[in-house]
């Protein structure tokens, strides 16, 4: 009991420092709590209780297919699938902090972050996936990361060309009479809502965090000071002269991010935005202003592009593999155990369809190499089926009577299960650290096969087993519970 | 073992793009794929150079190469169309800069470092109750070294399988090694499990019996269960060796060789191992 709840508590920690990597963690803690407890009740279990509750596990496992299914075809929670798959190019930057102060370092990362996913919504991919990481580590030097990710655009040189692009820092008027949208979010109908006016990114030459001193009610209020240059500071003299009261929107990469009022008119190549802020917020848009840009300089490191075609044939081929797989085990499992065989198969299916739906609601991001692992979990899942076969056999042969058997022949397999199916799941822990995105695919489906693997084994295939009940004595029904050649 | 480490020498484990850093691309011709020569032709044009180049399946060719400069990349699809005269697809573009190469190549040492010592630990652990007539640990060590054997069968044959179709050593090939690790662990355990438990009923029992006499009863018991499992998984890998999409095709392959050595090894060397062991012991005890 101790190991379990010690790997529990590993997988557990695995899942808390990996919390955005695994969103729906919570899922999988409940599976680990509910091994145990699972245990106990079905060793508690008396034949007719146990007939009761096999009617409750098979209509329940139809019931969560029948669901997999239709969330499947009904695209509301379809399962989520890498690049490798989707087609699609990931890009990884490394940023230059050179110039930045150490303790300025995450402020700057989360910054550039922002930059970068505001660029990628403004081309229109899907969902796209715009991260940092802390990398370099084992190669000897330490260096911050940007991983982006976009699902669909096959096409390298352009995707690099977009993100690299400088973005546009843009002022606009406010139509008389438009409703002030909010800001921070793009705006689709733009131009109905704004007009053009004559002063852009280019004229601006510094911004800055101030704090207020003029407005003796509000002291010490968070501005950010804009400083145009000597052609922009004429532009803009005429016109905040000429447009006193209406809302003046800023713009960075087409999204408003300050929309203040002009209150009076503005010379000498200056102007402040007051504009409610929080300081951090004030500073957050010096910063983008003066960036114009990126906070941070960034440099290519490696890309990978995988076209839409060569994706689509890999899930196609995937899919194949895997209802092959399942199939050839199944059949296997069938004419090697006959009856018991049957029950691991069905044990199996629930295995197979409890695992999809994990993909589905956790989300895990299925990989190549997530197919190729939950392949190798199906040829897997079985063997805590065939260890307790044998043993069951085993007790057989001993005289003993298939409810006697079937139960020591469960208790007695646990421990080579549980110590054994514990070695995997180290690994995939191991596996999932060392992991690129790729081997993170891997490991997660790895991991939560052996985990519902050792959980439908002991307890759905138990179940089904004595819910059978039958007094195997002799003949036909001993053939049954045998296996192999031997009659 | 000796087959293995023979190819291991003779045809030499290449790095792949993932660890050197480099730039590997997979481009299709759908309409046929013109002569290597041509593209060879077009590839120098544009500056590429110390670069391999190989056919791959029907209508694709793979080029292995240097990091790309800007305009490469750029003209990427030019190039292989060969100013437009072939339609071509750039099916995958992998690029990895020296740095992530290195940080790579060393997590992986550190990974397989690290499963080894989890596992040592993890056995010398759960099987702490039984330290006659063996040391828990040397349960541990013997899994250890049994995996060493399962480790240098599939690096073995991938050599080979690079010698014969190029495949160089990439992250997924340190997956599927990573994966035999903790798949013949588990094979490992379970007869060791049956060890365990076959001692402890004779303690029971107060009978006495050669150690080597239990060990192999302990065999016989698992054995139709290994065999059993080894099958199971080998369908299943087999469906994804035939089947299963072609990034995956030489992990399972590397996989299904692991699994059959794992197996193999669990029954033929760690028990015998054992009983080797608790020899040396007894006779130094005496």
């Amino acid at each position: 009991m101790f190991l379990i709840f010690a790997s529990g508590a590993g997988v557990t920690w695995l899942i808390y420092s990996n919390e955005e990597a695994i969103p729906g963690g919570v899922l999988v803690k409940f599976l680990i709590v509910s091994i145990p407890a699972l245990l106990a009740l079905v060793a508690a279990m008396s034949v007719r209780s146990a007939r009761l509750f096999a009617v409750g596990i098979l209509l329940g496992g139809v019931a969560l297919g029948w669901f997999v299914y239709s969330v499947q075809v009904n695209d509301t929670r379809p399962f989520r699938l890498g690049l490798d798959l989707s087609g699609g190019t990931q890009l990884v930057y490394r940023a230059d902090l050179s110039s930045i102060a150490e303790t300025e370092v995450d402020d700057s990362m989360a910054a550039l972050r922002d930059t970068i996913e505001r660029r990628v919504n403004l081309f229109g991919v899907s969902e796209p996936i715009v991260q940092t990481q802390h990398g370099g580590t084992f190669a000897g030097t330490s260096e911050e990361r940007l991983i982006v990710e976009l699902p669909g655009v096959t096409d390298t040189a352009e995707a690099i060309r977009l993100i690299g692009q400088t973005p546009v820092l843009e002022f606009r008027m406010l139509r008389d009479g438009a409703p002030v949208p909010p800001t921070g979010r793009p705006i689709e109908n733009v131009n109905e809502i704004f007009e053009p006016s004559a002063i852009t990114g280019k004229h601006l030459t510094s911004a800055q965090l101030q704090f207020d001193q003029s407005i003796a009610a509000r002291p010490n209020d968070p501005v950010v000071a804009l400083k145009f240059n000597s052609e922009g500071a004429d532009i803009f003299a005429e016109l905040t002269r000429e447009n006193v009261g209406r809302f003046f929107g800023i713009f960075l990469d087409g999204v408003p991010i300050s929309i203040p009022v002009i209150r009076e008119a503005i010379p000498g190549g200056t102007a402040v935005i007051s504009g409610n802020f929080q300081p951090q917020e004030a500073r957050e848009l010096a910063r983008n202003l003066n960036f114009g840009a990126l906070p941070l300089p960034i440099e290519l490191i490696a890309t990978q592009t995988v076209s839409g075609t060569l994706g689509a044939e890999a899930v196609e081929r995937g899919i194949m593999a895997v209802l092959w797989g399942i199939a050839g085990v199944a059949l296997f499992m069938m004419l090697w155990y006959r009856l018991p065989g049957l029950i691991a198969v069905a044990a199996l299916s629930f295995y197979v369809i409890i695992v999809l739906a994990l993909f589905q609601w956790i989300p895990v991001t299925l990989t190549a190499a997530g197919i190729a692992a939950f392949i190798l979990s199906v040829g897997m899942a079985v063997d805590a089926n065939v260890l307790i076969f044998e043993r069951m056999k085993e007790e057989l042969r001993s005289g003993k009577n298939t409810t006697e058997a079937i139960r020591d022949g469960f208790s007695r397999a646990w421990f080579s299960i549980r110590d054994s199916n514990i070695s995997s799941i180290i690994t995939a822990v191991i596996l999932f650290w060392f992991g690129t995105s790729l081997i993170k695919g891997f490991a997660l489906v790895f991991g939560l096969g052996v985990l519902v693997s050792m959980l439908s084994a002991i307890t759905i295939s138990r179940t089904l087993m004595l819910a059978l009940g039958v007094e195997a004595k002799s003949g036909a029904l001993r053939f049954l519970f045998g296996s192999g050649t031997r009659i | 073992m000796f087959v293995a480490l023979a190819c291991i020498t003779i045809f030499d484990l290449k790095l792949g793009t993932d660890f050197t850093g480099g730039t590997l691309v997979q481009v299709s011709y759908p309409d046929g794929r013109p002569l290597p020569q041509e593209i060879s032709a077009a590839l120098d044009g544009a500056g590429f150079a110390g670069y391999s180049l190989r056919e791959a399946e029907e209508r694709d060719y793979l080029l292995r190469a240097a990091n790309l400069i800007g305009e490469q990349r750029a003209n990427l699809t030019e190039t292989f169309s060969i100013g437009g005269e072939h339609a071509v697809e750039i099916v995958q573009l992998t690029e990895v800069g020296p740095i992530i190469g290195k940080e790579l190549r060393n997590k992986a040492f550190i990974a397989v470092a690290l499963v080894m010592t989890a596992i040592l630990f993890f056995i010398a652990f759960a099987f702490r109750k039984v330290s006659k007539p063996i040391s828990s640990w040397i349960y541990g060590l013997i899994a250890l070294i049994t995996l060493g054997f399962d480790v240098l069968i599939p690096v073995g044959f991938y050599a080979f399988l690079g010698f014969l179709t190029g495949a160089q050593v990439d992250t997924l090939f340190v997956t599927a090694v990573l994966t035999v690790l903790g798949y013949s662990v588990h094979d490992t355990i379970v007869v060791f499990d049956r060890v365990r438990e076959n001692l402890r009923l004779n303690q029971e029992a107060n009978r006495r019996e050669d150690f080597s006499d239990t060990a192999g009863h302990s065999l016989q018991q698992t054995f139709v269960r290994s065999m059993t499992t080894s099958a199971t998984t080998a369908l299943a890998l087999l469906a994804l060796f035939f089947l299963g999409p072609a990034s995956t095709s030489n992990f399972a392959l590397t996989l299904l060789v692991g699994v059959i050595a794992g197996t193999y090894s669990s029954i033929f060397f760690a028990t015998p191992l054992l009983v080797v062991m608790e020899r040396y012991f007894a006779r130094r005890a005496k």
